[in-house]
């Protein structure tokens, strides 16, 4: 457990040079800089480790790095996604405090594969402390003459800023993030044209999520495929899951993609003393939740959790036992939708809206008998809509809750009071 | 308008931009001029952070009203951020929002009589596993309880 990203959890100084370098760090990145190690050889071992983007769409890492234009002339840039704000997630925190530097070498790399010399690593505004490790891990990385033009005589140049946001979960989007970077609202691209040929200020860019680019100095320094036999079958290596909720003890575990729920949920230290398991929320808010019985039979890899009907999305596993009422649970979430739906396309800033106006509506007893449906054709409206995932995201939700505990909803709106004891 | 200390500290954010791409600061720079002006934003200051980063003044209205971390009226000297998302809300975040309001005798979103503190319920900040929490300034305080959180306001001067 916690072997790549956050395998210097445990030590003194975690964030520090000293401490990375002894656990192998920067060493892919000097061969690069003694030319040892070519672009299509990187882009090679990364297919091999089938690492795909750890920020929820799951797209492969190196199939994307190869998209980009390589050879074309002008700036060229490599972004990272530090905005972590889906509900549920918090393991990007933890490699930003105590492991910053793989974010940096990963970055570098990325750099030098896609001969892009300037990167920004956009983090969430209110992740302060994450930004100062990040921000002393620069200094160090500079100092070392690690980062900069004409790197130890190479020829390669690579410069790395951190960027800090503002409240808004939608930056996390990536062509919403590549807007706040430059200044303005955080608000989503039509896509095409693609970041990798118009991103950020107009030129071909490459976004990945900050347990991307860590996890890649480890892959190729010890090789692809032994980060893809870590996993399973199109489920490449290890990934950093968060466990929250009604467990005995929450927090952020990395391990084998394969690994069973139920092995997981121990690991979290189990549900609390004579309690029961209700539902699980696998992959972070904007996912389906799964009720118990199908959970604790999935294992935690992206196809097992799809055949369990939700997604593996940012590893943020959000465990409900029987004292959760999912009525309660699902307006929060819908107000939360509502709150940062960025307003551009009208199916998604009506229907958070709507979702979550009948929601509360049936929280304070005043729900009607077809509100269940209607707020079943609401989400269904808003599915594949919209310019960006998030209509999606407050949609599935909705209609997982509804369909898998529908009776704690009829309950609710016939006896205006919730049907879980705890709950009044 | 803006002091000088204010605009060394919003030139070292100009530099990490391409020429000519200063606006990308503009994020930064609100939110610098916000904490020296005790929290919150006014039209005069958000005027001069467009002057200062050569930006349509409307530009930087947007921003300023898009993101959550820019506040418009006055806020207590210390903002407490409690978090009631989900996972949050799994662990008794509500029940604490109310114990602090009581205490504080203030509703979320209000300031305190003596202006000393205000409370906001916000969306996750990331640190979930340490639920229930809140950020005071640049910090966190995680896994909360009635007991810390009387030890947290009474550090709060
Ligand atoms: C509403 C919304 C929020 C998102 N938030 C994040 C986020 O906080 N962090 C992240 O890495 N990706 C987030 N994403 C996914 C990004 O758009 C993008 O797919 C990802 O950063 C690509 O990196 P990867 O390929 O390494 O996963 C979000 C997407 C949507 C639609
Ligand atoms: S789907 Fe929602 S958040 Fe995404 S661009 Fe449209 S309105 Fe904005
Ligand atoms: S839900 Fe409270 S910090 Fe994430």
């Amino acid at each position: 457990m916690n072997n790549i990203c956050l395998k210097s959890i445990d030590k003194d100084n975690p964030s520090s040079l000293a401490t990375y370098e002894t656990m192998g760090g920067y060493k892919v990145w000097r061969k690069i800089l003694n030319g040892e190690l070519s672009p299509e050889k990187i882009l090679e071992e990364l297919k091999i480790a089938g690492l795909r983007g750890r920020g929820g769409a799951g797209f492969p890492t190196g199939l994307k790095w190869s998209f980009m234009p390589r050879n074309q002339e002008g700036q060229k840039y490599v972004v990272c996604n530090s905005d972590e704000g889906e509900p549920g997630t918090c393991h990007d925190r933890d490699i930003l405090r105590f492991n910053p530097h793989s974010v940096i070498e990963g970055m570098a790399i990325a750099g030098y594969v896609m001969n892009a010399t300037v990167g920004y690593n956009y983090i969430r505004g209110e992740f302060m402390e994450p930004y100062y490790r990040c921000e002393e891990a620069l200094k160090e990385a500079y100092d070392a003459g690690l980062l900069g033009t004409n790197i130890k005589g190479s020829k390669v140049c690579f410069d790395l800023y951190s960027h800090l946001g503002a409240g808004a979960y939608i930056c996390g989007e990536e062509t919403a993030l590549l807007e706040s970077l430059e200044g303005k609202k955080g608000q989503p691209r039509f896509k095409p044209p693609f970041p990798a040929n118009v991103g950020l200020y107009g030129k071909p860019t490459t976004i990945n999520n900050t347990e991307s680019f860590a996890s890649v100095p480890e892959i190729l320094s010890r090789g692809g495929q032994w980060f893809a036999d870590l996993g399973v079958p199109n489920s490449g290596g290890t990934k950093c899951f968060s466990v929250t909720g009604n467990v005995k003890n929450p927090s952020n575990f990395e391990i084998p993609m394969g690994t069973p729920f139920s092995d997981l949920l121990k690991l979290a230290g189990g549900l609390r003393k004579g309690r029961t398991l209700k539902g699980v929320i696998p992959g972070g808010s904007s996912t389906p939740v799964i009720p118990a019985a199908k959970a604790m039979k999935m294992t935690m890899d992206y196809d097992s959790i799809e055949k369990a009907g939700s997604m593996l999305g940012a590893g943020s596993v959000i465990v409900m036992d029987d004292t959760t009422c999912m009525v309660k649970a699902l307006t929060r979430l819908a107000h939360f939708y509502y709150d940062e739906s960025c307003g551009q396309c009208t199916p998604c800033r009506e229907g958070t809206g709507w979702m979550y106006r009948v929601l509360k509506r049936i929280m304070d007893g005043q729900g009607k008998s077809e509100d269940l449906e209607l707020l079943l054709s609401v989400q269904d409206k808003m599915l594949g809509n919209t310019i960006c995932a998030l209509a999606d995201g407050a949609a599935m939700p909705v209609e997982s809750f509804i369909r898998h505990f529908r009776e704690e909803f009829e309950y609710y709106i016939k006896h205006g009071k919730s049907m879980v004891e705890n709950d009044g | 308008m803006i002091s000088d200390q204010a605009k060394k500290e919003i030139d070292i954010w100009v530099a990490k931009y391409p020429e000519g791409r200063q606006s990308s600061a503009v994020m930064q720079a609100l939110t610098i001029v916000q904490k020296e002006n005790g929290g919150s934003l006014t039209n005069e200051l958000k005027q001069a952070v467009a002057d200062y980063l050569e930006m349509p003044t409307i530009s930087v209205e947007e921003v300023a009203t898009f993101y959550e971390n820019y506040n418009h009226k006055p806020v207590g000297k210390h903002v407490i951020r409690f978090c009631h998302n989900i996972s949050c809300m799994l662990n008794g975040s509500d029940e604490l929002i109310s114990y602090l309001e009581e205490k504080l005798d203030v509703k979320t979103g209000e300031i305190s009589k003596d202006r000393l503190v205000s409370v906001k319920r916000v969306e996750c900040l990331g640190a979930c596993v340490g639920a229930p929490m809140c950020q005071i300034g640049d910090q966190y305080y995680e896994n909360l309880t009635k007991k810390r959180i009387d030890e947290i306001l009474d550090g709060l001067k």
